[in-house]
């Protein structure tokens, strides 16, 4: 048959992309035998000597680890939460709101921050909340005592949390959008009809229109345990809120490419990516169990 | 919409709105004190004079950044990142996205393929062992370490896979008998009807190109190999943390010239201000594209 004839064309697609992921992707995962090695970098993967556990055992014993992955699921697990329940609400009042322009105003005004990066927006949070900046001018229009919010360990979550959800409520919102433009307009008439008032009709009609959507990103999400969000932490964090701040990728940042300890952070590193990917692979199996969701 | 006119309703309209509202506010109304902030006068801004408008406008911000070389080769290499980095992912994606959205039947190896590609995207080797990589193959202080070291988006390809399998099957089977090969039905067929996928992965590349800094961080040894982000991230951010007493942090908040950094902030900004219009109008569509299963 002809089309036999374009399996070689075929690769030839695929072949940029593949070669791509090899170098860039695959080729990085052989390096985490060094997690397992005493790593030099002068003797490199094949000349350092091998240490079995030992890497992992030093990790185990160190006060940092229990700090870095406690924090780093805390953070995850509010920052899920907010990113749920933030954007259904939004996307619920854009849904009620009856003058088109306004609607339409506000949305395009509440996707931007999600297209800012984080070095952009810690820039402008830093001048926000600064010293001398409108924050702490609001508080001591209460009568406060201006502080210094980015050095106090105690307010560094609420903070971190507080800005990511502020950055992704517009845009989180739009799949919830989506799936509400799917709603039947008749169901709505047939339920004014029925003499539902329009607080029965958001709870009986547009709530259950949406619940697939709920919940295939509830599934999702939970993907995202071990995921604080590196960029925005990197560029908002400092020591004085380590102890509440520092998380995985932070930690094997500042241990591997500015303390050189390299096998230690790869160790760290190789135990986020399997928890990591074990938790993926879990969200996607459920996002298929109770959503229909298949990837490809 | 059904019309509703009850005292409940009504006030259902007003709280809908006013809460709406200040959330526009809220969102918006940072970046416009960044504004004010870098065309304010130095000591005001220092003094927290500075509230919704500039105090004692002035151009000088913007001005010094003029003449600021540095500033303007890390604009330079984030442009040239974002050209190179935007070309060559939709080049990779829309080659692959083609054969992979053929079924088992049509091309055998593909479900296996996808299976590796899959693996790909949700396992990772971590930062160490791909900083070790990059470094080994040279990919250190030079554009292609930006442009290539992310490795190829997969879930973009994923994305425009799916598309090309929504497309009706007609329309290649129809050029299949009149005698074209892949090639002539991906560019002559498939690409001009995929013009919403192509734009959405475009921007989703261009965003990302723009906007990364830890890749410019650590594969750059040198001030002079980094792309705009980072430059910013060097600048700002680290000046502002990275030291250790509660009375340096607010020593160093006075004489960094808040300012200038404004401006810098600004001007960063401005890409994506710009296109703005067209993110809106494709991302939305990508996550619509995205849910789309047969």
């Amino acid at each position: 048959m002809r089309l036999k004839a374009f399996y070689k064309h075929y690769w030839l697609m695929l072949l940029p992309g593949l070669l791509w992921i090899f170098i860039f992707k695959i080729i990085p995962m052989f390096g985490l035998v060094m997690a397992f090695q005493d790593f030099n970098p002068g003797k490199g993967i094949w000349g350092s000597p091998w240490v079995g556990l030992e890497n992992f055992e030093y990790m185990f014993q160190l006060n940092d680890s229990k700090t870095i992955f406690f924090n780093t699921v805390y953070i995850a697990i509010l920052k899920i939460i907010g990113n749920l329940i933030a954007p259904i609400l939004v996307a619920l009042m854009l849904n009620e709101l009856r003058l088109n322009t306004l609607k339409r105003g506000v949305q395009t005004i509440v996707y931007l921050p999600h297209f800012m990066s984080w070095v952009i927006l810690a820039g402008i949070m830093l001048d926000v909340f600064a010293y001398h900046g409108p924050i702490n001018a609001i508080r001591s229009a209460f009568g406060n005592e201006p502080i210094i919010f980015f050095a106090r360990a105690e307010l560094f979550v609420p903070l971190v949390v507080g800005s990511d959800i502020w950055k992704e409520f517009g845009f989180n919102a739009v799949i919830y959008l989506a799936a509400l433009t799917g709603i039947n307009p008749e169901l709505y008439e047939a339920a004014a009809i029925d003499g539902a008032d329009r607080f029965q009709r958001i709870l009986r009609i547009t709530l259950p229109g949406i619940s697939t959507t709920i919940i295939l990103m509830t599934a999702l999400s939970l993907g995202n345990v071990l995921n604080a969000n590196f960029d925005q932490i990197f560029n908002l964090y400092n020591p004085l809120v380590y102890s509440s701040g520092d998380i995985i990728d932070t930690w094997v940042y500042r241990m591997g490419l500015l303390q050189m300890q390299y096998a230690l952070a790869t160790a760290v590193g190789l135990l986020k990516s399997v928890i990591g990917f074990v938790m993926i692979a879990l969200s996607y199996v459920l996002a298929r169990k109770f959503a229909n969701y298949n990837i490809f | 919409m059904v019309k509703d006119n009850t005292l409940g309703s009504l006030l259902l309209d007003i709280v809908v709105t006013v809460v709406l509202v200040t959330l526009a506010i809220l969102c918006i109304l940072p970046l416009w004190y960044t504004l004010c902030l870098s065309l304010s006068d130095k000591s005001a801004a220092a003094a927290g004079l500075v509230k919704l408008w500039p105090v004692g406008f002035n151009l000088t911000s913007y001005q010094s950044i003029l003449g600021d070389a540095n500033f303007f080769r890390a604009f330079w290499t984030s442009i040239q990142r974002v050209v190179l980095g935007t070309g060559a992912e939709l080049a990779a994606t829309l080659l692959m996205a083609y054969p992979l959205s053929k079924s088992v039947r049509q091309f055998p190896p593909r479900n296996v393929i996808m299976w590796f590609l899959v693996f790909a995207m949700l396992f990772s080797g971590g930062l160490i062992p791909w900083y070790q990589t990059m470094k080994s193959i040279n990919m250190t202080n030079n554009i292609w370490g930006l442009v290539l070291g992310n490795s190829l988006p997969i879930f973009n390809v994923i994305l425009m896979m799916n598309f090309f399998r929504n497309l009706p099957r007609e329309i290649e089977e129809a050029a299949l008998i009149d005698g074209a090969s892949p090639w002539q039905i991906l560019f002559q067929i498939y690409l001009p009807l995929s013009k919403p996928v192509i734009s959405t992965v475009a921007l989703f590349s261009m965003v990302y190109h723009w906007n990364e800094f830890f890749n410019g961080l650590v594969l750059s040894t040198r001030q002079a190999y980094y792309p705009l982000q980072t430059y910013i991230q060097q600048m700002i951010v680290v000046i502002n943390t990275a030291t250790l007493t509660q009375d340096q942090i607010q020593q160093l908040n006075e004489i960094s010239n808040q300012t200038l950094n404004a401006a810098k902030i600004f001007i960063a900004m401005i890409p994506i201000l710009l296109i703005y219009p067209l993110l809106q109008r494709y991302f939305i569509k990508g996550i619509t594209l995205g849910s789309v299963k047969e």
